[in-house]
């Protein structure tokens, strides 16, 4: 019998119901108004009365109205058929809502119970298995969907039986366990799951150590990220956070890519919607949209859903990975669902931390970024979680809430930079305040010296010595002139400017630009650390100047050029041969 | 507003502060319009059987026994053809003596646009002005705002640029604006000979500033009607938004909400996204797309007001002196327009992005020149050059009275290359160069 309640106050959308028999914290209630139904979360309770935040319009609520609890929290429905989907921030499938506007209290099903599935078992009968266990698989979009034993159920089982080969829907029964006191469970190919918890049903979480390559140059050569890894994006308005966002998201190496597009503007969703379902995924050809979910809540949205939008998106994450698929879950943006927080905390008259934000903010960041992660299964397989999060910290001040909070437990930060911005040197990273802790990581090290070479972290770490070298150098020019520094100064300076428009500036507008496979990546590192190691002879610093933006306009034209294709060897033989006639003066 | 007979009328007010004030009643809707002695009210609070009420026009002279009647509907606005032409306040009372429009009542501030039913903006606003157009060309169901002081002639542009659009309604929502400029405004609009495709909802400085609130919402709930219903390309005017942020911060010190940067509420994001992403391109046709204005105070955009504004519309403009020509300027350094990218090339030359980027890097190179004039260094002659074209693109592109078509802005663009600098130096594609430079003879 589900638990009742009544409406007895009402400011914006937290609403006060007076409840009739036990309610729990963050349980999911729905209050009737004027013949709708609007679903809410109760998010405090002081004796009788549950606070609730109703996550849409309250509008023409009255006194007195009707509310009826669920007895759970907020659950997302997990199973075959979310890849290519639109959700809101509640899982409701936007193009099954009928009308241009989003109507109040329409709840849309996210799955399509009618579809069948080519189902494969992987179990058999006798076997015994627990939660998070494959019993079998569909094939989702070219991916191999495994159905698993519900992540809710607890203690090991015994398979009774498993569905043969064949074609079947969402609901029926695929399998049949039956648990030590010999009580019979049929599974679904569904399965529900609270947002809030994160799934753990795996054996361990190692510290990840797998490059996950991106196509950006500053991101994969400079501050890589690596699979179940995290990071974030801060950066004012106009630097470029979506751009960057975009890029990765088509070109990461991954198998499922979930865009939450957290509080921003709907036009930039729309622009995924138009653009995905005709580009291609670099890494196996078929269309982008194949492998993506995107769940928007756009600024416009009702703000409460925002909050839960962020964890709806982990949680679809978290469920792929349990398949031994790579997820790569992006968040645009953290400010906004921090913001959500802290109208909600404003509303229940919380006493404020800093800026107005609710005091636990940072205990909440820490959580999220906690449930990106590279695992291994209870069967040896792994998957892998791997999480960026951009966030728009108020006035470009980076010495706000969010933004520190977040730098306390993201692992690479990836700061955009107005003034690099306005130079026009995308993308807007600035190379000597971002970094990636996974460079220091043993496990890290070692694997790039198997896959791609030994010497490749030396060689990033010397970049990075020089691009500070290269700013130091271009602080002292600025004061003392020109002529006021000796011409190996400028030398080094123009060194740094080189690795800054070969390796860090790239044209994400551009077809071959915007993305560099790691091998084009190694070729090019290589190609100048060796310029860089390469003693020069100049007599003025004009002369260096252009020699220089000669050898930078050979390298542009590289970048532009197909690897490895006649032109770019042109290109290449062009700049050998003005590194020799330097050294042959 | 108009009062049914035999409603329920509430004597029973229980609190006063001074902008709200507080009943014994029941049966009250949330968000629901009362009248407080014939001062128009909405329900912001709700406790028990004790209703809040925000009181637009402020609280001054309401007594213990105020009647108060509740119209059991929130704020709404009759929409139909027959807004077109007209002025009103923010109640959508009229303004200029006409009668009442007659038509379907809609509450306003209503649902957002399901973002799947939305379409990518692809189609071109032309201004005439080149500082717009070929720097920060705008497109239909983008949102915009001028980021400017308030000395500057932000009014006058955005009036020019509302007429020279090819929209099929203008609605012009004026947030505490002078008496003066709401004058400008109709009489701008009435020398055109457009008044027939505008709609103006005013709140003028004289007014209750908390009343402001609801111009934006009427504005683009008739927007919304023309765009939707009608299938029509409506523009909206938003100035200035600022004065509604202040009243938003207003009323959140009085409800004693704890503020966050700048005093002003922590939902501002929220408050003003809500209202600028009823910007939209339709599939049908129909658009909405939303101009407005938001007054810096010395130029400062990270005051909480512009900075977050900047995170929400696609772009910002910003007008400037130009001290070399003596005239107001698009500034094409810190203007931008998100959307540009959208139809510059595509929906017009294919030389625009190019002529775009090559003459706003040679200006830039003419305010690095200029600097190392100032600071006494000799310049070279490709400076000079610079400098010398700097003025002329200042004087024929930049300026917001220049009024020409996109290929007239192209073709100027080229001939100010040809007559101060080589291809090589203006450093465009050469397939380009091959077609358009100007020979000199």
């Amino acid at each position: 019998m589900a638990t009742k309640g009544i409406v007895k106050g009402i400011v914006s959308n937290l609403v006060t119901v007076e409840v009739e028999a036990p309610v729990s914290q963050n349980e999911i209630c729905f209050i009737s108004v004027e013949g709708t139904k609007l679903m809410a979360e109760v998010i405090k309770v002081i004796g009788i009365n549950a606070f609730v935040q109703v996550f849409e319009s309250t509008r023409g609520m009255r006194i007195g109205d009707e509310a009826e609890f669920e007895g759970h929290m907020l659950e997302v429905t997990l199973g075959p058929g979310m890849l290519s989907r639109n959700y809101d921030g509640l899982q409701n499938d936007l193009d099954k809502m009928d009308g241009v506007f989003l109507q109040r209290g329409d709840y849309t099903y996210p799955l399509d119970n009618d579809k069948l599935w080519d189902f494969k078992p992987l179990a058999k009968a006798g076997d015994t298995v627990s939660a998070g266990d494959w019993l079998g698989e569909v094939d989702e979009n070219f991916q191999p969907h495994k159905i698993m034993v519900p992540f809710k159920l607890e203690g090991t089982y015994t398979v009774k039986s498993v569905c043969e080969a064949g074609q079947y829907k969402i609901v029926d029964t695929m399998a049949v366990l039956t648990d030590d006191q010999g009580n019979e469970v049929p599974v679904t190919m569904i399965q529900r799951w609270p947002v809030k918890r994160a799934i753990t049903q795996y054996k361990e979480k190692p510290r990840p150590f797998k490059l996950l390559e991106t196509g950006v140059r500053t991101i994969d050569t400079l501050n890589p990220i690596v699979e179940g890894g995290t990071g974030f994006i801060p950066g004012p308005f106009g630097t470029g956070k979506t751009v960057l966002q975009h890029a990765i998201s088509k070109q990461a190496e991954a198998d499922i890519v979930i865009i939450a597009a957290c509080g921003e503007r709907a036009n930039e969703v729309v622009e995924i919607f138009t653009e995905f379902p005709e580009l291609d995924d670099p890494h196996t050809g078929r269309k982008l949209m194949e492998r993506t979910i995107i769940i928007a809540n756009t600024s416009n949205m009702p703000v409460a859903a925002r909050e839960a939008s962020v964890y709806t998106a982990m949680t679809i994450s978290e469920y792929y990975r349990s398949m031994g698929l790579k997820v790569l879950l992006m968040a645009d943006s953290t400010s906004r669902w921090a913001q959500a927080l802290r109208e909600m905390s404003n509303r229940l008259e919380e006493l404020p931390g800093p800026d107005g934000f609710p005091m636990d903010l940072s205990a909440i960041i820490a959580n999220f970024y906690a449930r990106a992660g590279f695992v291994h299964l209870n069967n040896g397989s792994s998957g892998s979680v791997t999480f960026i999060g951009t966030v728009s910290p108020a006035g470009g001040n980076l010495k706000e809430p969010v933004t520190e909070n977040t730098k306390k437990v993201a692992r690479c930060f990836y700061a955009l930079e107005q003034e690099r911005a306005d130079r026009k040197r995308y993308p807007a990273v600035n190379p000597i305040d971002s970094y990636s802790k996974y460079l220091e990581y043993p496990e890290f090290m070692q694997y790039i010296s198997e896959h791609i070479s030994p010497e490749w972290i030396e060689k990033v770490n010397e970049l990075k010595t020089r691009m500070l070298r290269g700013k130091e150098i271009a602080e002292q020019i600025n004061i003392l002139g020109d002529d006021g520094v000796p011409v190996e100064y400028h030398v080094t300076f123009w060194k740094s400017e080189l690795i800054d428009f070969v390796i860090l500036q790239q044209d994400a507008f551009d077809n071959i630009d915007c993305m560099t496979p790691l091998v084009r990546q190694e070729f090019m590192l290589n190609k100048v650390v060796n310029i860089c190691h390469t003693e020069f002879k100049f007599n003025t610093f004009n002369e260096v100047m252009e020699y220089f933006k000669k050898m930078i306009n050979l390298f542009k034209q590289m970048n532009y050029s197909e690897y490895e294709s006649d032109q770019f060897k042109q290109f290449n033989e062009q700049l050998d041969a003005l590194i020799a006639a330097q050294q042959n003066n | 507003m108009s009062m049914k007979a035999f409603q329920k009328i509430y004597t029973k007010i229980t609190q006063v502060t001074k902008a709200t004030c507080s009943v014994k009643a029941t049966g009250v809707g949330y968000d629901e319009l009362a009248s407080v002695n014939g001062k128009l009210a909405q329900v912001v609070k709700m406790v028990g059987d004790e209703v809040t009420l925000q009181v637009f026009s402020g609280t001054e002279g309401i007594p213990t026994n105020a009647e108060v009647v509740f119209m059991g509907k929130a704020p709404s606005l009759k929409v139909g053809e027959q807004l077109a032409g007209r002025f009103f306040n923010a109640y959508g009372d009229p303004l200029d003596g006409g009668p009442v429009p007659e038509g379907n009542e809609v509450e306003i501030g209503g649902p957002s646009v399901n973002p799947v039913r939305r379409k990518q903006p692809s189609e071109l606003i032309a201004t005439g002005i080149a500082g717009i157009d070929l720097n920060n060309t705008l497109v239909t169901g983008q949102k915009i705002p001028f980021f400017a002081d308030p000395d500057q002639p932000f009014n006058q542009v955005m009036a020019m640029v509302a007429l020279r659009a090819q929209s099929d309604k203008i609605i012009l929502g004026g947030m505490g604006m002078t008496n003066d400029d709401y004058l400008f405004f109709k009489n701008t609009f009435s020398n055109a000979g457009a008044l027939d495709r505008i709609v103006s909802f005013i709140n003028t400085t004289e007014d209750p500033s908390v009343e402001r609130l609801l111009v934006p919402d009427m504005a683009l709930t008739a927007a919304e009607y023309f765009a939707v219903e009608k299938n029509e390309k409506v523009l909206v005017l938003l100035t200035d938004m600022t004065n509604y942020a202040d009243a938003l911060a207003i009323v959140s010190n009085r409800m004693d909400q704890i503020p966050s940067k700048d005093s002003m509420p922590g939902s501002l994001y929220s408050d003003l996204a809500k209202i600028y992403e009823k910007a939209v391109q339709f599939p049908s046709g129909g658009s909405i797309t939303i101009i407005a204005v938001t007054t810096l105070s010395g130029g400062d955009i990270t005051n909480a007001v512009p900075d977050n504004t900047g995170y929400i519309t696609e772009g910002q403009l910003y007008l400037r002196k130009d001290s070399d020509i003596g005239k107001v300027i698009v500034d094409p350094f810190r203007s931008l327009s998100r959307l540009k990218q959208l139809v510059i090339g595509k929906k017009t030359r294919e030389d625009h992005p190019q002529v775009m980027n090559a003459a706003i890097r040679l200006y830039a190179d003419a305010a690095n020149a200029k600097t190392k004039m100032e600071n006494g260094f000799d310049l070279t002659d490709y400076d000079m050059r610079t400098l010398a074209f700097a003025k002329d693109y200042s004087r024929e592109l930049l300026a917001i009275d220049v009024n020409l078509n996109i290929v007239e802005m192209l073709d100027v663009a080229w001939e100010l290359f040809a007559k101060y600098f080589t291809p090589e130096e203006v450093n465009i594609k050469q397939s380009l160069v091959d077609e358009y430079w100007v020979k000199k003879n």
